[in-house]
């Protein structure tokens, strides 16, 4: 389904819409208040930018640095091409030792590989054990939001999901309630569990040590009690140096959810004794992004969702109506260079505003990338006749003044003689909710020949 | 210093007022300014819906049209921020480089190039400003709600000097009224939501007229508010600030 179809279902239900406005714009202006606190903010963006563009231009070194350093600390590394091959990684590790029952924080990577389905294709159990991720799951859809995965539904909502997956009392939506039963529910969950997977914030090239920032403690709460930590990390996410998680943390929980430090940010360099760590490095598509030179630095992403909070238009959809595993601005840069057809909506799922840009800690210019985009959209990808046709006819239209002006004429003389019934019909969208500019006398230009002739 | 004044395409057919509004208001000044005929548009609504490459002609007729101006004004941050920023697509020659270069959006000609603030306007009323994006996080007219920098708003520099004039502070300052060009069509549900959103924001901010430098989101939003019989009026900027009630 195209990004506005989508979204226009989910503006059947306008007081919905405003809640979830609401609620990510709360975000939003708590992230602008922590930003304000920091002096040199804008300063701290450009050298996360600059870090970025610096560990890209030497990704392999880097990775290759990494995966040394890792394996000193008796980490385990593995690559992985694809998704594919990540999954029978992941599953592979597993099997070995014999794990049947998995408990997984939070990790946009696994979403994009779909690890879970394989797995449990595979008789293994997951649980995913961020509260958010926990309540998709149950309700079996995917994340709205990387960051705040569940913020499309509401406590009520919750509230009955519980109470048939659970075996919670009615609550009426109480908050507190709620939690302490997810916090039961997971807490057993945390101590069968045969293997952790966590994802990876930051991989710390001179280290060899990888970081994972969770407000609920559930990475480390899986990793700390079972026997087996998989981690799964796509290749961008490497970092220069052990120095530098300063500015990245800094920035990272800021502009996330506008909390001066993620409540934990572990920082997991070996294995503890007896156990086994694994860190699972995956491509799948970043290295063909990497090679779009317009399109690099969307890898820049370090996954806060700042642009999904601050885009009017993701407020008033809906991350479901993105339809792929990143929604808003972000993902619509990304999404693109996977399926350029199944995605070819997203890029115009934008005003082109520019907040986006403005507000991402890393500097991607979201909103260039979304008009580069729509470009190689329109050559590539089949475009409706209409819109085609009328594009194409401008172009010609607007490069001859002589045929500009009596097209232009036409038009107004249509649009003041032709009856409102008519102009309001159908197949003038814009009249489904909006009147269109009255039309008086005269053009400017015809105004300004008549005003130099009198002169 | 001679003027080429940029009427865009849609003003030129829908919103002559705002044309002869700026026309005026440089006059007033004390600019020379001429507006060239046989202007079309900047290519914007070509471009934004990703056929860049079919405006082309469009793109080197403004160039023409426009090369031999010390500066080119138009009451429009979006198709200035265009010609500033999409250009890129010509080959760039010293003319397409020097008109690139010179191209201002009024307010921004004013406040920077003019160096002026105080132009003898008065428009006594409450008004609330429509920050249109292309203006200020293109052109960068003023500092937008994102960014840590300090305050600062050209059109607020000039509407404050407006006498009698009572400046409305919104909840959301610079939120996009979901205009967007092709957008308001494919989209049509959002942009027009995002625009029912914006205009009750000035009604709680107990705005009496929106204004801003840039009509096509004055365009929607005076759209909305006709429909829905707000009480509100939109006017561009430059018919306040060349206005004496």
């Amino acid at each position: 389904m195209a990004h506005a179809e989508a979204a226009t279902k989910f503006n059947k239900n306008e007081a919905k819409v405003n809640w979830h406005d609401k609620a990510l714009w709360f975000v939003r202006q708590k992230r602008d208040r922590q930003a304000h606190k920091i002096q040199g903010w804008e300063h701290l963006r450009d050298y996360a930018s600059a870090l970025k563009a610096n560990v890209l231009s030497n990704l392999d070194t880097y990775l290759i640095q990494f995966e040394e350093n890792a394996k000193k600390n008796g980490i385990n590394v593995h690559w992985a091409a694809n998704a594919e091959e990540h999954n029978k990684i992941v599953h592979g590790i597993l099997q070995k030792h014999n794990a049947k029952k998995i408990v997984k924080s939070k990790s946009m990577l696994t979403e994009e590989c779909h690890l879970n389905p394989y797995l449990e294709a595979n008789d293994i159990e997951v649980i995913d054990t961020d509260l958010g991720e926990r309540i998709v799951q149950l309700a079996k859809e995917s994340p709205s939001h990387i960051v705040l995965p569940a913020i499309h539904k509401t406590k009520e909502e919750v509230d009955e999901l519980f109470q048939e997956h659970l075996g919670t009392q009615p609550s009426g939506g109480n908050p507190e309630y709620l939690t302490r039963e997810a916090r039961k529910h997971l807490r057993n969950k945390f101590l069968k569990a045969d293997a952790a997977i966590t994802g990876v914030n930051f991989a710390v090239a001179d280290t060899g040590g990888f970081v994972v920032c969770t407000n609920e403690g559930n990475a480390d709460m899986g990793a700390h009690l079972a026997n087996v930590h998989i981690a799964c990390m796509g290749m961008e996410k490497l970092i220069p140096q052990e120095k530098h998680l300063g500015v990245f943390l800094r920035l990272l929980a800021r502009s996330a959810t506008g909390q001066p430090i993620t409540t934990y940010s572990s920082y997991f360099n070996k294995p503890e004794e007896g156990k086994e760590m694994h860190i699972v490095i995956v491509d799948n598509g970043r290295t063909e992004q990497l090679s779009r030179e317009d399109f690099r630095r969307s890898l820049h992403c370090i996954r806060c969702g700042a642009c999904m909070n601050t885009c009017p238009i993701y407020r008033r959809s809906g991350g479901h109506s993105y339809d792929a595993t990143i929604p808003g601005p972000i993902g619509s840069i990304l999404s693109p260079g996977k399926d350029l057809t199944k995605h070819s909506s997203l890029p115009f799922a934008s005003t082109l505003c520019g907040s986006c840009s403005d507000v991402c800690p890393v500097k991607i210019n979201i909103h260039e990338q979304l008009y580069k985009w729509r470009q190689i959209i329109v050559k590539d990808v089949p475009q409706p006749f209409v819109k085609k046709t009328v594009m194409k006819a401008a172009g010609s239209v607007l490069a001859k003044p002589k045929t500009y002006d009596f097209v232009g004429k036409t038009a107004r003389f249509m649009l003041k003689n032709t009856p409102k019934s008519i102009i309001n019909s159908k197949v003038n969208t814009w009249g489904h909710a909006r009147d269109l500019p009255e039309v008086k006398g005269d053009n400017f230009e015809e105004w300004y020949k008549k005003r130099q002739k009198n002169e | 210093m001679k003027v080429g004044l940029f009427i865009p395409c849609y003003v030129n057919q829908l919103y002559p007022q705002v044309g002869i509004a700026t026309l005026e208001l440089l006059e007033k000044l004390g600019v020379d300014v001429e507006y060239p005929l046989g202007q079309t548009c900047c290519g914007q609504p070509l471009g934004n819906s990703g056929y860049e490459a079919d405006s082309k002609g469009t793109c080197q007729l403004f160039v023409e049209n426009f090369k031999k101006y010390d500066y080119i004004v138009g009451p429009s941050g979006s198709c200035v921020y265009h010609v500033k920023k999409h250009f890129d697509i010509l080959e760039q020659t010293e003319d397409v480089k020097r008109v690139r270069e010179n191209t201002f959006e009024l307010c921004q000609f004013i406040y920077q190039i003019l160096g002026k603030t105080k132009l003898g306007a008065s428009f006594p009323h409450k008004v609330g400003i429509h920050k249109s994006c292309h203006g200020l996080r293109g052109l960068r007219l003023g500092s937008c709600s994102e960014r840590m920098d300090p305050h600062f708003s050209t059109e607020e520099n000039l509407l404050k000097e407006v006498k009698g004039l009572e400046l409305k502070t919104l909840n959301r300052a610079d939120e996009c009224c979901g205009f967007g060009g092709t957008f308001s069509v494919f989209e049509e549900a959002i942009s027009v939501k995002m625009g029912k959103d914006r205009i009750q924001d000035h009604i709680d901010s107990d705005v009496e007229v929106i204004t801003g430098a840039d009509h096509s989101c004055l365009m929607h939003l005076e759209g909305l508010i006709n429909r829905n019989k707000k009480p509100l009026k939109v006017m561009h900027i430059a018919e306040i600030l060349n206005s004496s009630i």
